[in-house]
């Protein structure tokens, strides 16, 4: 197709307004792709950048604006008008049929060549050239479930360019791919678009953005906040262009003298949700005032490490745990939080707090049979009530009253709730799983520096975290998991991205 | 007990094994294509004694068993659209719904018994078809292929069954929709329509699991299914969503009552055993399917409706 292609505009949408019951996703939105780039769409979560990608999928409708495609008015109404006018959409929870094949999954919802039965394997010789054309490697015959994080997102290129999908959108592509692979997906994603294709890539992180866009479009609060381009732009002036304010992206850390292990684990071993260990003979200490970074893919067994040591999960006879020279391998929750255990679990909804708990409620919960809060067994509202405040006041938690049911919240003033009462005990330990994921940047920058508190104060901190950003940031030693295992441990100050990348992967041995 | 071992007696109890399979291997066949396309009826034993009534007040009125079959499709799909209501359009917990369909054709056609008919009168029966050539064929003969029209038919539906849920479009469809209805939806298969269609197959195979019920015993009486509908939902479970594993749990069901029958009408059994006696179907079948059943996950949005976001 060439350079011809270009110039031209493939999709424009013109004054984008979409309301939903109280509040404005989208307000007067102007948004368009050229063939041959790649336009990305930054934003905070709850900007308004994926209510924008449903209505040109056809998932929602605007209530103002126009839509126009290869210049042509164009109302898409579902997601079959979508993929007809040759639009894919990659979604950020993976479209995907588990249990059934890749072939399948790519030829759902298309229709056959040998009706009423499946033409699978036309389906399968047409994915097998596909995957050779555009380096997708994968075997049209296995099932889904077989198949790795990245090795699924490849399937969900590959059912879009099976539908010949000319403007496609990436909603978070990366989120749950290692370095590696994204550097992968992104050479993919830059051959589809020198074919000519047009290319929507949603995403916050922003060292991707600068690294694939040829044009970013911020989105704040539901409107544009402006475009750019990554020549022009700074990671620093992106965020601010997100956020609507100055950000410090890295944190500001000083220094500070470590102590003993205060957390010890020798030889734990962790049975996971399918059977098998999920955390194998894993070895570690973390010391007085540092900040130790877990780093590791989704699902090599951090969320089985952290529930063990959190007491959440059994661990197998043989492995100990030791929190200040106590044994705590088979302690309760409660004992652990005695010794001094503070945590903030990954599943901040589920495991974090009471959904249907006011902010006051959740912000004492763990506390709330203590002396201070329970006068000869009854709640004592009004000592409840001040502490509350005080903590509201103190963590800037962003809320119309203590008395708010917490899951109206926001993300990151959910999660500052969470800390807010997991910090209120000065902890010895802290062990805090993913603390920024599906938080705002300011909450996060926020969330950052509490953390890094902890460590001046001389608690060791256990930061688990799938953002490896985030690790590289605050982190005194990262620690990369795989398969169960610790497979190396670095000093931060020795730390590359990329080497990490492949310990992660467990590409790299040490 | 020796002359329970003979010839003669064994065919007798496989073929009346065979026959008594019948209506639960149907109720079971369209229990699972619901079920794979993520709707849980419950209420299939309703809907099973509405059809066998409807199918015994045609037959008791004009003699004519093709248009009692046909009675009985036609109200297990009316039922079937009253289902998809509940279930799709508004969206109802699918768990009670069934139970309350299933108390509504218990009691419906209980009243309707009552009120048309009054006292049990016999119809005429499905007729016995020989298959040509390989009702000859000694033992298998007498014991598989000497069978009413409608056995024949739940058998046939077995391999359609397996066919159609794997092989078709609309096959895939159902089971996409049953497992991940989003990854459905975001191709273009409608979920509403594609679970709508499924309901309707597995009401419609409810229904006739009834008329083969009632046509095959001749008469009908108040609460015919005695539960029937509900054994068949667990044989889908436990026949881990398969067709081929729900006509093996079907088939023990009617394999072990008939042994239990035939010991009993033998003396075998003392008369004081024989209420337990009863209970050795349904208690074996489900031991043997709990033991054989692999640990196979139902489809994943099993229950759930779909509401998109």
């Amino acid at each position: 197709m060439g350079t011809s292609n270009t110039t031209k505009v493939l999709l424009e949408m013109r004054g984008i307004t979409k309301r939903f019951p109280g509040v404005i996703a989208n307000e007067d939105v102007d948004f368009d792709v050229r063939n041959g780039e790649v336009h990305t769409l930054l934003g905070e979560n709850g900007a308004g950048k994926s209510t924008l990608m449903k209505i040109v999928f056809g998932l929602y409708q605007a209530d103002e604006g126009e839509v126009l495609l290869r210049g042509e008015p164009i109302d898409i109404r579902s997601p079959s008008e979508a993929i007809a006018a040759r639009i894919g959409m990659v979604h950020q929870h993976f479209m995907l049929v588990p249990p059934l094949t890749v072939a399948e999954n790519v030829a759902l919802g298309l229709s056959s060549s040998r009706r009423p039965f499946t033409d699978l394997a036309k389906v399968s010789t047409r994915i097998s050239e596909i995957s050779d054309a555009h380096g997708l490697a994968v075997d049209p015959s296995t099932e889904v479930w077989r198949l790795s994080v990245g090795e699924r997102q490849r399937v969900e290129i590959i059912k879009a360019l099976y539908r010949d999908a000319e403007l496609l959108v990436l909603d978070e592509p990366t989120a749950v791919l290692t370095p590696q692979e994204v550097d992968d997906l992104f050479v993919i994603l830059r051959r589809m678009v020198d074919d000519g294709r047009g290319l929507i890539f949603i995403s916050h992180k922003l060292h991707e953005v600068m690294a694939l866009s040829d044009r970013i479009t911020v989105l704040r609060d539901g409107r544009v906040a402006g475009s750019t381009t990554p020549a022009e732009a700074t990671r620093e002036s992106l965020a601010r262009m997100m956020v609507g304010r100055e950000v410090r992206l890295t944190p500001h850390k000083g220094k500070v003298t470590v102590g003993d292990a205060r957390l010890s684990i020798r030889n734990l071993t962790v049975i996971g949700d399918r059977g098998t260990p999920a955390v194998k003979n894993l070895s570690l200490d973390v010391l007085g005032g540092e900040i130790l970074g877990i780093a590791g893919v989704s699902g090599n067994g951090q969320r089985e490490f952290a529930e063990a040591v959190a007491g959440l999960r059994h661990t197998e006879p043989g492995g100990t745990i030791t929190m200040d020279g106590a044994d705590i391998t088979t302690s309760s929750t409660r004992v652990r939080r005695n010794l001094g255990l503070a945590y903030v679990p990954e599943e901040r909804m589920r495991d974090g707090v009471v959904a249907e708990f006011s902010v006051s409620e959740n912000l004492v919960l763990v506390n709330h049979g203590s002396k201070e809060f329970t006068k000869r067994g009854l709640l004592a509202t009004g000592a409840i009530r001040r502490r509350s405040t005080e903590m509201v006041k103190q963590f800037a938690v962003k809320t119309p009253t203590i008395d708010t049911p917490i899951a109206s919240l926001s993300g990151g003033n959910i999660q500052k709730v969470v800390m807010a009462r997991e910090l209120s005990a000065s902890p010895g330990v802290l062990l805090a799983c993913q603390p920024t994921r599906g938080v705002d940047i300011g909450s996060a920058e926020y969330i950052h520096s509490r953390l890094i508190e902890q460590r001046e104060r001389g608690a060791a901190t256990l930061v688990v975290s799938e953002d490896l950003d985030e690790i590289l940031g605050l982190a005194d030693r990262i620690a990369v998991m795989y398969e169960g295992e610790i497979v190396a441990i670095i000093d931060s100050a020795d730390a590359k991205r990329e080497e990490i990348g492949l310990l992660m992967a467990g590409v790299l041995e040490t | 007990m020796s002359d329970f071992f003979t010839l003669t007696v064994l065919v007798a109890v496989v073929g009346s094994g065979v026959r008594l399979a019948t209506p639960y291997l149907l109720a079971g066949l369209g229990e699972t294509v619901g079920q794979k396309s993520g709707v849980l009826n419950l209420g299939i034993d309703g809907v099973m004694q509405l059809s066998a009534f409807s199918a015994y007040f045609v037959v008791l009125k004009t003699d004519n068993l093709m248009l009692g079959v046909l009675a009985g499709l036609a109200v297990g799909a009316v039922m079937g659209v009253f289902y998809g209501v509940i279930t799709i359009v508004f969206k109802a917990t699918q768990g009670i719904s069934g139970i309350g369909i299933f108390i509504f054709g218990l009691g419906f056609s209980d009243l309707l018994f009552q009120r048309l008919v009054g006292t049990p009168k016999p119809i005429r029966q499905l007729p016995t078809i020989e298959i040509p050539f390989l009702s000859e064929l000694p033992v298998v003969g007498e014991a598989l292929f000497q069978h009413n029209p409608l056995t024949y038919v739940a058998f046939i539906l077995v391999p359609v069954t397996i066919l159609f849920l794997g092989k078709t479009t609309f096959g895939l469809n159902i089971r996409a929709v049953g497992e991940n209805p989003h990854a459905a939806d975001s191709l273009g298969v409608s979920v509403e329509r594609t679970r709508y269609v499924a309901i309707l197959i597995g009401n419609t195979m409810a229904g006739l699991a009834g008329v083969a019920l009632v046509l095959e015993l001749g008469i009908f009486q108040p609460n015919l299914t005695q539960g029937l509908g509900f054994i068949a939902v667990a044989l889908v479970y436990f026949g881990s969503w398969r067709p081929s594993h729900v006509m093996a749990g079907a088939l023990l069901y009617g394999l072990v009552n008939a042994t239990v029958l035939q010991l009993k009408a033998r003396n075998i059994i003392p008369l004081s055993f024989s209420e337990l006696a009863a209970m050795a179907p349904a208690v074996l079948t489900i031991v043997a399917l709990v033991i054989l059943a692999q640990r196979v996950k139902g489809p994943a949005a099993l229950t759930k409706p779909f509401i998109r976001h």
